[in-house]
């Protein structure tokens, strides 16, 4: 779009023209101050905190509502302007309650931040303030009326950006009240989009609400541990007797790959670290058969002992390793690495929720055909088969409503059920629920692979017609059904894909070589390369997959397992006699229906207690940072080393860590005193930052980066927690052994409001499963009521 | 949006069909509508919100907004007879909070009540665009104009009297 040029407070400043005069002052560092404007949200021009100067106009005009013109001449901060705002303060505060000192909002309330700016000190006006008891709508949402400013922000991202519409005002004029839909409570996706984007404390939210003053928390941005888009979570955190409590997230910043958006999971179900039933002692089974607690070193060195037993007495193939798809791509790794290289067994797996493998071998050698998350906002149409994002992905559904709702772009969608989705597509295709190789087979041409009709035509038509489409797949298609999807795909120009798996590092597992047949990056075990110069010897047939390692146990044939961070004897419904001979070792947080059979449980933090990467389902890379802290846990990766070292490796040749013992701190007084830090930054970029503990988790992200080629990106970058993309495998997946391959995928059917067993320990997830069962068993018990009278 | 099981009598329902096809937007059907039902059934009942959400393909929150902006729509049942006494400022110089008080008294309720008897209802109402001929009233959709008291206990009278005309004619 062509440029326009106008004067802003004497500055000469350049926009696309269209764009609203506030986007355009605020991006060259001119604040304009505003409650009722929020960028991709329709305009409502209430508050008129916006106003100002423009010359040839004879009234103070809505910065918010006005698009830039050529020549403008624009004044926001003059004497008039700044009276003009104080005015409306005050009559905002007119009948504001005094409620600053309790507020959840004080301290970070654009009304108090406003008030303070233009002194609106005075009260001219009488008016009553109009108490009234605080409501509870939902187990998340509170609503505190007389704080309410009525900008209808919230009314607005529960609308548009939610498309829940559960918001609305009734009333009119001073009276004017945001209400619920069910009148006296709310029945939504509980986001808390409407808690974060209120600018005052009118909405709160359970989570949070009287915990603690703003200020008195720490604040560290991390990566939300449950689906697979991998939100940036900023959590509020405060110290507690026994280590760091985390009691808010949010995404205020918005700087992460999710910007305005967090489901209720990312932002509020924090809550199972302080669960409690939570572990945060070794346990080992005790000659009595029972589970009891015991020292860390008594349970390290059990475990090590037995497992160099099995090991050395009847081989590493007669142990089984399960990972997780939850710890860091570091943690995965080393597991890996210390399956092959200490256990010497390649029987290692984890529960996959999508079959990556294939999807890698079906792109590789193309080049740029990998989406990542940011490309469902911004990509012109996408074909989505399968899956349910509102309830799957539900960050991946705000991108697709928000590109649908604000770039028009055109969605299409092909599913065998009625998802909510398919009220912002442009056209949509019903098939059976067996229906989706078919889908692919029609698509490409055969008529005969879905029983056509004169609108699947249609819908065939447009998608072929479509250049830069993005294509975004469900585990519905696995093995040969991704190759016959993805040559489809290729097909079109440009086409892009990425593959829907359904946990936080679902891909991370996968592509660090959580697999009895592929080492990190996809590489076959059978040919190591790279991998057998640095580890040495590796055991180069594939391995047990964890259905077969579990068969093996029944068998009696499975010496050892040791499960890290997975429950899979509820996930796959193992007879929990099957591990009867097994001597079984067990990470987690909870003694989950796996490590109540276990013969060492290990007590682990989770992933906010934690530092290193995790990759989303699309691809990208971000950093995890360590935010929050439980006495008597640790991280999965100290677990691992200890461990070896137990069964006596050597802890350097799993992580190489203290290379360089001294670190160059650089000058630190004078003129180059800024030295040091610009010396660590230095360090840092090249990977040569000093690590001197063996618990250090970037010495095996060195280790990663120089083995798999994909995830070579910009270590600063990354740092700085951005998201960086890895790129698909170039190694070359052999075609002949993966026609036999089985895919192994069980989708985890995850909704809004689960998250696997680590779901079933968040207090508010279960609060709000209860209340909606009570709510729709309370309203059947009234219908039945009505039909006997 | 096709609806089922109509709760309006057959000719409303057909009115309603027509309504929401001749604006360029449906929802602008929606207050025609809202005045129309309340006209039949009394006030906006749940029901009566349900079905119209429907019709017009919203939510029923988004109904019961417009219901509340709006002092004309009411979601309880008002009396037989809805006396709406204006207190603005055309009014209230000839009279009009004598005339409010008047009513009270007579008819033993306060604003916005009901006699128990289901017969009236009163409402202070802002202007209904009578100023010149202030203090007035509007009785359902009828005017009263240039009241006093005794105007006034006149027009109650005929109300009640019309009812027990209606009376005897519905038994005779
Ligand atoms: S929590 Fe989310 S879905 Fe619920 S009312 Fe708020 S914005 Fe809407
Ligand atoms: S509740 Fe908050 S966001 Fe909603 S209208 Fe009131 S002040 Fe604005
Ligand atoms: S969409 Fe996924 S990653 Fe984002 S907050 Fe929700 S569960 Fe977490
Ligand atoms: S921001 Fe412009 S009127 Fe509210
Ligand atoms: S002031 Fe009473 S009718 Fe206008």
């Amino acid at each position: 779009m062509a440029d326009v040029t106008f004067t802003v407070d004497g500055k000469q400043i350049t926009a696309p023209t269209g764009t609203l005069l506030i986007d355009a002052c605020r991006k060259v560092g001119i604040e304009i101050p505003a409650f009722c404007y929020y960028p991709g949200l329709s305009l409502q021009a209430a508050c008129r905190m916006c106003l100002v100067r423009i010359e040839k106009i004879p009234k103070l005009q809505t910065a918010c509502t006005t698009p830039v013109a050529e020549g403008m001449i624009v004044a926001t901060e003059t004497d008039e302007i700044k009276q003009a705002r104080k005015a409306m303060l005050e009559l905002v505060l007119g009948n504001h309650p005094l409620d600053c000192p309790v507020c959840d909002a004080g301290g970070e309330c654009e009304l108090q931040d406003m008030t303070f700016k233009y002194g609106a000190a005075e009260s001219f006006h009488t008016e009553m303030k109009q108490h009234r008891e605080e409501q509870q709508w939902s187990p998340v949402v509170y609503f505190d009326r007389p704080r309410c400013i009525l900008c209808y922000r919230c009314v607005r991202v529960c609308g548009e950006g939610m498309d829940v519409w559960a918001l609305g005002v009734q009333n009119r004029g001073v009276t004017s009240i945001i209400a619920p839909n069910k009148e006296d409570h709310l029945e939504c996706e509980e986001c808390g989009a409407c808690i974060d984007i209120c600018p005052v404390g009118a909405l709160t939210s359970g989570a949070y609400r009287y915990k603690t003053r703003p200020w008195e928390m720490n604040h560290v941005a991390t990566i939300c541990t449950h689906c697979g888009d991998g939100c940036k979570t900023t959590l509020g955190l405060r110290s507690v007797d026994d280590g760091v409590e985390i009691i808010r997230g949010d995404n205020r910043d918005k700087s992460g790959i999710n910007g305005d958006f967090l489901c209720i999971k990312g932002r509020y179900s924090f809550d199972f670290a302080n669960h409690k039933d939570r572990l945060t002692k070794p346990l080992v089974r005790r000659p009595d058969g029972n589970l009891a607690p015991a020292t860390w070193e008594e349970a390290l060195d059990y475990a090590g002992k037995r497992l160099a037993e099995v090991r050395d007495t009847r081989g590493g193939a007669s142990i089984g390793v399960i990972g997780s798809n939850r710890t860091t791509n570091e943690e995965n790794y080393l597991l890996q690495k210390f399956a092959r290289k200490v256990l010497g067994t390649n029987n290692i797996d984890h529960h996959r929720t999508a079959d990556y493998t294939s999807f890698a071998r079906a792109l590789a050698g193309h080049q740029d055909r990998a989406a990542s998350l940011r490309d469902a906002g911004t990509a012109p149409a996408i074909l989505l088969i399968g899956n349910d994002p509102t309830q799957q992905h539900p960050m991946l559904a705000w991108n697709l409503r928000t590109n649908v709702r604000l770039n028009r772009a055109r969605l299409y969608v092909a599913n065998h059920a009625e998802i909510k989705l398919l009220r912002q597509a442009r056209a949509s295709l019903a098939i059976p629920q067996d229906g989706y190789a078919g889908l692919i087979g029609y698509l490409a041409g055969d008529d005969s692979a879905l029983a056509g009709t004169e609108s699947s035509a249609a819908f065939r038509e447009v998608i072929r017609k479509e250049e830069n489409l993005l294509i975004l797949f469900g585990s519905e298609y696995r093995g040969r059904d991704i190759d016959a999807l993805v040559n489809f795909g290729l097909g079109l120009p440009n086409a892009k894909f990425a593959c829907l798996s359904d946990y936080n590092n679902s891909r991370g597992a996968a592509d660090m070589g959580l697999m009895p047949d592929l080492l990190p990056g996809y590489q076959p075990v059978a040919s190591p390369a790279q991998f057998a110069d640095e580890y040495g010897n590796l055991p180069q047939t594939g391995g047990l997959d964890l259905i077969a390692m579990f068969d093996a146990a029944s068998r009696g044939e499975l010496g050892a397992l040791y499960v890290v961070g997975s429950n899979p004897v509820s996930r796959y419904n193992i007879a929990p006699g099957a591990l009867k001979d097994t001597f079984l070792v067990v990470q987690d947080m909870f003694l989950t229906e796996t490590a109540v059979l276990a013969d060492v449980v290990l007590p682990a933090a989770n992933l906010y207690e934690k530092t290193g990467t995790v990759t989303n389902t699309y691809g990208d890379l971000q950093l995890v940072k360590k935010a929050a802290d439980k006495a008597g846990v640790r991280s999965d990766f100290e677990l691992i080393v200890r461990l070896a070292d137990r069964m006596g490796a050597n802890p350097k040749e799993l992580v190489s860590y203290g290379i360089g013992m001294r670190a160059d701190l650089g000058q630190s007084r004078g003129v180059q005193s800024g030295e040091s830090d610009r010396h660590a930054v230095w360090l840092a970029a090249n990977h040569l930052e000093p690590k001197l503990s063996p618990f250090d988790p970037f010495a095996i992200l060195d280790e990663i980066q120089r083995l798999v080629p994909d995830y070579q990106v910009d270590r600063l970058a990354l740092l700085a927690g951005n998201d960086e993309r890895t790129v698909p495998p170039l190694v070359h997946i052999d075609n002949a052994s993966s026609k036999t391959r089985s895919d192994g995928v069980l989708p985890a059917q995850d909704t809004l409001f689960t998250s696997g067993t680590l779901g079933r320990y968040s207090s508010i997830l279960d609060e709000v499963m209860e209340s909606r069962e009570t709510k729709s068993a309370g309203a059947a018990a009234t219908t039945s009521l009505d039909v006997s009278t | 949006m096709s609806v089922q099981e109509t709760i309006f009598t057959s000719e409303l329902a057909a009115r309603f069909d027509k309504l929401v096809t001749i604006y360029p937007l449906r929802r602008s059907a929606l207050v025609p509508m809202l005045l129309y039902a309340q006209d039949e059934k009394g006030y906006l009942s749940d029901e009566v919100i349900t079905e119209i959400a429907q019709r017009i393909g919203i939510t029923e929150l988004d109904t019961r907004n417009v219901i509340s902006y709006y002092s004309l729509l009411r979601t309880q049942p008002a009396g037989r007879y809805h006396v709406q006494v204006c207190t603005n400022i055309s009014c209230m110089l000839r009279g009009a909070n004598e005339i409010f008080d008047h009513c009270k008294k007579t008819l033993g309720i306060g604003n916005k009540q009901t006699t128990p008897d289901g017969m009236f209802s009163l409402e202070e109402v802002e202007c209904i665009g009578a100023c010149s001929w202030g203090p007035a009233a509007q009785v359902n959709y009828d005017y009263y104009e240039n009241l006093t008291p005794e105007e006034l206990d006149k027009v109650l009278e005929k109300c009640r009297a019309s009812v027990v005309q209606e009376g005897k004619g519905s038994q005779a």
